[in-house]
């Protein structure tokens, strides 16, 4: 990653010792650059940058609601259009809660309109700012405080909702998804989509220290774990045509699961259960 | 609607163009008048014809954008983006829509930004009703958002202007409220003002903050116990201010057009010598107004007062109301468990007066039942028996 430095996102913001979010969003910012309009969406990544009278950001940045960010960035990116700015890149920066469940009605009539916004969601799979509840993006067998593991049910019993399928299906001109394990990616990434208009969508998997209930040290290895088990495909979708960036190595999922406490009730036959799942998604046996 | 129009005509007729139109169209040729940037719209009835003439104009290049975005939540959303950017924005809705924007309007008005929306007033579901009452925006009056409230369609069009002035100069969203159907449908002769008087009168818009790379600015973020309620206390003394600019809009408007309505902030019709005064909002002072004209021929001593600017409400008008006999407050809302929303405000402002008429309070026209000269001329009625009352008016 090219050094910069300045830096756009700086420290000194209140995210966890090991914040995933964190990490991903400072490589948006890397590769971004200083010519960029932020709208940001009500959850963590809003709450430890943007505590009045401070900022972490040295963008122009905007905070309007949960659900919003979308047209909010739209309503932007056209008031740049009309004064004949061509060249600002309006980004979104927004969590799963955000992006799957609130605010995806929004995202979607954006995404239609093909809005000339480049969207970024970090996703670390729950509602973490209000205490780790479960979101669409919740993936099959977590625990959280509103799928809990109880003596009838055990975590969340339905599986994760593929939102950058969903995404790619209003036919946008880009769809990337990457891990904030693999800061290289995420940059490639961000350029090539800032470097195009129309509506762009790109799925950053971020881990959360309190919500995965993991050791903070331990971010970067779960989040790769996550890519190299083949549990978190790292791929783009341009022209209708997908392409793996990272191959995974198919490290058995257990090694990924057994770093979280999110997921210690998980039996042998649960893991395997979701192994097969993976499995099948990548054509093996 | 005859009460609501120009008394008198611009001193040498310069640049009247007299047009019979529909409101609708009216309000959107001033609105595309005013310039906007960025207009983002959802459909939803009584607005939508204004929506509908806002993107025939955009297809036709006459103005700049027009987003048909996928709801009312996200029309109000885009109009925050487009003017935290800097631009000058506009939005058309009715009933529903608005509660959708509910959220974002406090959004708006917190951020300071002079968003301009025409509310086309119906009233809210359940049941299910697409005529006029004035509930939908009534419901809004805390949201911080400027409120004026036509009776004619020749003020719906006059109004716009003035709100994007006021607004602009007290960095503060407005609504022009205009009745459903009875303005935004009928179809009456106006004064559609031209380019050049509303560029005379409105100024470009140069944001004093603005979402610019070349000045990272931070909007919206989170303030904490001690920082919070300075920020409520600075808005709620600047919306009071913004009566000062109502009024000079009023008046630099009229300069301009030869039409004045009222301070601006209300209107008094044969108030002077009154002893009996009907207050209310809308389309429905109008007819009030020919109820009093055919009472007077009978000597009775009656007037209305029209309240054009409901946020801010102006308190002031107490010391009109004071020394009359009688008061009624006819409004086209509900505050359910409370009293009517209108009247609460009209009892506010006379508390404080030495000589307190008796304050009655009337509920009706809504969901679009009619309230005509027959009903005005009941409350006057009512009021003149010199006893409080506290009615719905069939």
């Amino acid at each position: 990653m090219e050094k910069k430095k300045e830096e756009l996102f700086v420290s000194g913001h209140t995210a966890c010792a090991g914040c995933g979010a964190a990490i991903a969003i400072r490589e948006v910012m890397k590769a971004l650059g200083p010519d960029c309009i932020i709208v940001n969406a009500t959850g963590c990544s809003e709450i430890f940058t943007s505590k009045y009278p401070e900022s972490a950001w040295n963008v122009p940045y905007i905070h309007a609601n949960f659900e919003n960010a979308a047209p909010v960035a739209a309503g932007i990116a056209k008031a740049l259009e009309v004064k004949g700015n061509d060249h600002t890149v309006v980004a979104c920066i927004a969590g799963d809660g955000a992006t799957y469940d609130i605010g995806w009605g929004p995202l979607s009539g954006s995404l239609e309109r093909n809005d000339n916004v480049l969207y970024i969601c970090y996703d670390n799979e729950a509602y973490s700012n209000t205490g780790v509840q479960r979101s669409g993006a919740t993936p099959f067998g977590a625990w959280t405080t509103t799928s809990q593991v109880g003596n009838k049910i055990k975590g969340k019993t339905e599986w994760k909702k593929p939102i950058a399928d969903i995404v790619a299906a209003h036919s946008i001109p880009y769809v990337g998804v990457s891990s904030m394990a693999y800061p290289f990616d995420v940059e490639m990434k961000v350029k090539k989509a800032a470097g195009m208009k129309g509506a762009r969508f790109i799925l950053i998997h971020s881990t959360c220290t309190t919500g995965w209930r993991h050791k903070p040290e331990l971010t970067v290895k779960i989040a790769r774990l996550a890519v190299e088990t083949g549990l978190w495909k790292v791929y783009e979708i341009e022209d209708g045509k997908e392409k793996v960036n990272i191959q995974p190595k198919f490290t058995p999922v257990e090694e990924y699961f057994k770093l979280q406490g999110r997921f210690k009730h998980l039996t042998g036959n649960d893991i395997a259960f979701i192994q097969k799942r993976i499995n099948e998604e990548w054509g093996k046996k | 609607m005859l009460a609501g129009m120009p008394k008198k005509m611009h001193k040498d007729g310069e640049g009247i163009m007299k047009k019979t139109i529909e409101g609708s169209i009216g309000i959107a040729q001033a609105v595309r008048d005013c310039e906007p940037d960025v207009i983002a719209c959802y459909p939803i009835t009584p607005s939508t014809h204004i929506a509908e003439e806002l993107d025939r104009m955009y297809t036709d290049g006459e103005v700049k954008s027009f987003i048909a975005v996928e709801s009312e939540f996200s029309a109000i959303s885009a109009l925050v983006g487009g003017s935290a950017a800097g631009g000058r924005t506009f939005s058309t809705t009715s009933s529903q829509g608005l509660a959708l924007m509910h959220e974002v309007l406090f959004t708006a008005a917190g951020m300071r930004l002079p968003i301009v929306m025409c509310v086309a007033n119906r009233a809210l579901s359940a049941p299910l009703n697409i005529w006029c009452d004035q509930q939908d925006s009534v419901s809004e009056r805390d949201a911080g958002w400027l409120q004026l409230y036509c009776e004619s369609n020749q003020e719906a069009v006059d109004a716009i202007p003035q709100a994007y002035k006021v607004a602009e100069k007290s960095m503060l969203p407005a609504m022009v409220c205009v009745d459903g159907f009875y303005l935004t449908h009928a179809v009456e002769q106006m004064d559609v003002p031209d380019k050049k008087q509303i560029a005379k009168f409105l100024p470009p818009y140069r944001p004093p903050f603005r979402l610019d790379p070349k000045k990272p600015l931070s909007f919206g973020e989170y303030a904490a116990p001690e920082h919070y309620q300075s920020f409520r206390e600075d808005i709620s003394k600047d919306i009071d201010k913004a009566k000062e600019e109502i009024r000079r809009a009023n008046d630099g408007w009229g300069k301009i057009t030869g039409r004045r309505y009222g301070n601006g902030l209300w209107e008094e019709y044969r108030c002077n010598d009154a002893d009996y005064v009907l207050v209310a909002m809308g389309s429905f002072a109008g007819n009030a107004k020919v109820a009093a004209d055919e009472m007077r021929k009978d000597g009775k001593k009656v007037g209305v007062l029209r309240i054009r600017s409901f946020r801010p409400f102006p308190y002031e008008l107490g010391d009109v109301l004071a020394g009359n006999k009688g008061v009624g407050v006819f409004d086209r809302a509900l505050s359910l468990g409370g009293v009517a929303p209108l009247f609460a405000d009209v009892s506010a402002s006379l508390y404080d007066s030495g000589e307190k008429p008796i304050l009655s309070s009337f509920v009706g026209g809504l969901g679009g039942r009619d309230v005509t000269v027959f009903h005005a001329k009941n409350m006057f009625g009512k009021i003149m028996k010199g006893k409080k009352v506290s009615m719905f008016i069939e």
